[in-house]
Parts: C-alpha cells; sequence; structure tokens
C-alpha cells in the first residue's frame, strides 16, 4: 500500500472497524434498555450516551447509582473504569500526536476499545504510514461504530421492555471484551501481563469502590513490562 | 433498587462526560508529539491486556446474573471465547463462539 491515500486508509479503517458494528449494537441496546428500566427519560439516557461515549463506564454509573452510592464515588468507580481510556490516549500519542490540535480532540472523544484496538494493530504493522493516514485510519474505524452506537441505544430506550433473562445478555459485555484481548496476547509478555492483572483482580476482590481494577491493571502493566525487560536481556545473553 | 435523584443524575452525567473527555486528551492533546520515556512506553504496551482482563474476570468469576456464584456455563463461554480468539485471532469468531457455547449450555444444563 506504498501509494495509498489518507482516503484509503479512511475506508481501510471502515472496514476493520465495521466488524464491531456486532458489538455496538448489542451494547448500545442494552444501555437504552436499563437506562429505561431504570427511570432514565429518554432525554437522560441520550445525552449520556452521547456525552459520556464510554459504555463500561455507562454501565457502572448506572449500576451505582441505583445501589444508592454517594454521587462522588459514582464518579469515582466509573472514571476508574474508564481510566483504561486515559492509557489509550497515552499509547497513541507517539502515533498521532503531531495531528492539528482540533483533530487530536476530535479524536480523543472516540477513543475507545475498538478504535485504540484496529489503530494499535495498524500503526504496529505500518510504521511508515503518515501522521494524516494514520488520523484517516483512525477515524474510519469509528464512523461504523458510533452511529450504531448511538441508534441501538435510542432502540433499546424506545424499546424500554424487559428483554427475556433467558437470553443472558449480562454475559455479551464479558464475551465482547474477551473476543477483543485474546487477539492482543501476541507475546509472553503479554500473557504475563494478563495473568498477573487477573489473578489481582480476583484476590482484590474486596476492595471497595472499582479500586481493585486499578490496582490489578496498574500490577498488570508492571508485570508485563518487566517480562520484556528480562526476555529482552535473555535474547542479548544468548 | 431505588428511584434516581434527578440532580444525581445530571451531576453524573456531567461529571463523566467531562471526566471521560479529560481522561482522553490528557495525552494526545496535552502531550502531542514530544517524546515520552521509554519506560512509560514499555508499560503503555501493556495497558488493553492488563486492564481488559481485569475488567472481566470478576464478571465471569462471580456473574451478577446468579447473584455472584460461580457459575459453569459462564465460566466455560469465557474459556471457549479466549481459546478461538487467541487462536484465530478473529474477534468476531471468538465472540460467536463464547456466544454459541453460552447458549447451548444453558439450554442443556437449564433448559
Amino acid at each position: 500500500m506504498a501509494f495509498s491515500t489518507p482516503k484509503s486508509y479512511f475506508r481501510a479503517g471502515f472496514r476493520d472497524g465495521a466488524p464491531f458494528i456486532l458489538v455496538a449494537i448489542p451494547f448500545g441496546t442494552l444501555f437504552g434498555v436499563l437506562a429505561t428500566e431504570a427511570g432514565l427519560s429518554l432525554i437522560e439516557t441520550m445525552t449520556f450516551t452521547f456525552t459520556v461515549f464510554a459504555g463500561a463506564a455507562q454501565f457502572t454509573a448506572l449500576q451505582l447509582l441505583q445501589e444508592e452510592t454517594p454521587t462522588v464515588i459514582v464518579l469515582a468507580s466509573a472514571l476508574a473504569v474508564n481510566l483504561r481510556v486515559a492509557m489509550y490516549s497515552a499509547s497513541l500519542t507517539p502515533y498521532l500526536g503531531a495531528a492539528p490540535l482540533w483533530q487530536r480532540a476530535v479524536a480523543a472523544y472516540f477513543t475507545v476499545d475498538q478504535s485504540y484496538a484496529c489503530s494499535m494493530i495498524r500503526f504496529e504493522q505500518e510504521p511508515q504510514m503518515t501522521v494524516p493516514q494514520r488520523m484517516a485510519y483512525f477515524f474510519g474505524t469509528v464512523t461504523p461504530i458510533a452511529p450504531m452506537w448511538y441508534m441501538a441505544t435510542l432502540a433499546g430506550a424506545a424499546l424500554g421492555t424487559q428483554i427475556p433473562e433467558s437470553w443472558a445478555l449480562d454475559f455479551a459485555l464479558p464475551i465482547a471484551f474477551i473476543a477483543m484481548a485474546a487477539p492482543m496476547l501476541r507475546t509472553p509478555a503479554h500473557m504475563i501481563a494478563a495473568f498477573v492483572s487477573i489473578v489481582v483482580v480476583l484476590l482484590a476482590g474486596a476492595v471497595p469502590y472499582n479500586l481493585g481494577l486499578i490496582i490489578a491493571g496498574i500490577a498488570g502493566m508492571m508485570a508485563g513490562a518487566h517480562a520484556e525487560v528480562v526476555f529482552e536481556r535473555r535474547k542479548e545473553a544468548v | 433498587m431505588i428511584q434516581i435523584d434527578p440532580t444525581t443524575l445530571w451531576i453524573v452525567i456531567i461529571g463523566m462526560a467531562v471526566g471521560s473527555f479529560a481522561l482522553r486528551f490528557v495525552f494526545i492533546g496535552l502531550v502531542g508529539d514530544r517524546a515520552m520515556p521509554a519506560w512509560l512506553l514499555r508499560h503503555l504496551r501493556y495497558t488493553a491486556v492488563a486492564i481488559i482482563p481485569a475488567l472481566v474476570a470478576p464478571l465471569v468469576v462471580w456473574p451478577a446474573a446468579t447473584g455472584g456464584s460461580p457459575d459453569m456455563p459462564r465460566l466455560l463461554a469465557a474459556l471457549v471465547t479466549a481459546v478461538i480468539g487467541y487462536l484465530t485471532r478473529n474477534v468476531i469468531w471468538a465472540m460467536l463462539a463464547g456466544a454459541s457455547t453460552l447458549y447451548a449450555l444453558l439450554f442443556l444444563l437449564q433448559g
């Protein structure tokens, strides 16, 4: 793809992002249904989805709001769940940091699991990509996902009725997240990071306010980074 | 379960909107193309594979749908999703395999 224009990278991003419609539709619908069941109006539900645009954090906040949790703790927990997007933002920075500020601001809003995962894979595979090509690809990945997420939320809110429990929609989130993370386990260091974070989060199950998630995430990152250094050294020693 | 107070709800929505954008903007917007130290980048390589499993593991082991007690269909569905995702490197195949496993086991064990 040596002569690719930003436009063709936008199309490539669109293609890579399109399968995630299958994730966005059930989650968006589920959020719309659960929010309506919790007593949110259509305007409240849609404002929530448009302004926050972070599924896992929205579900967390909705759950805690219904459990008479102090407002500060609802906010802290939801943002803790969303802390990973700050780390996404940081790891995208070496690739997109040279773009104009307004583009970076729009990209920031659209930094979600799917756009991040697609983009990092592509940017690592094709290090010769220019910054406009990378931006075009990034926006391509969210173009099919974001409208579907909004529309599905709207449909779920309009539906409002209870989805039968036999559909086991509670487990859509874990399956989608596992499906997203498993292909990222490319090296032994990635495996170690994931393993450590799972062990720590399960041991930290009693830690309140979702702090176990943050502790486990940091532990996993440190384990992965350390393992990388150890493996590198071993390679040099051979 | 209680009726959510509208004022509380709007505080949470606005707080999350501002907070989520700030989290996403902090590095890409403010750091820009200034070089970041190697140790930071090395840690950031493991962000996704550390945070996503940590988010998911409690939901798999203690699912809310069963009141927090471990549940064989959900555990196996999670395992199948992970194995297929790792082997095929394909998100959609992994999701389909996991969902099929979940529905098949729920049907067989509880149907």
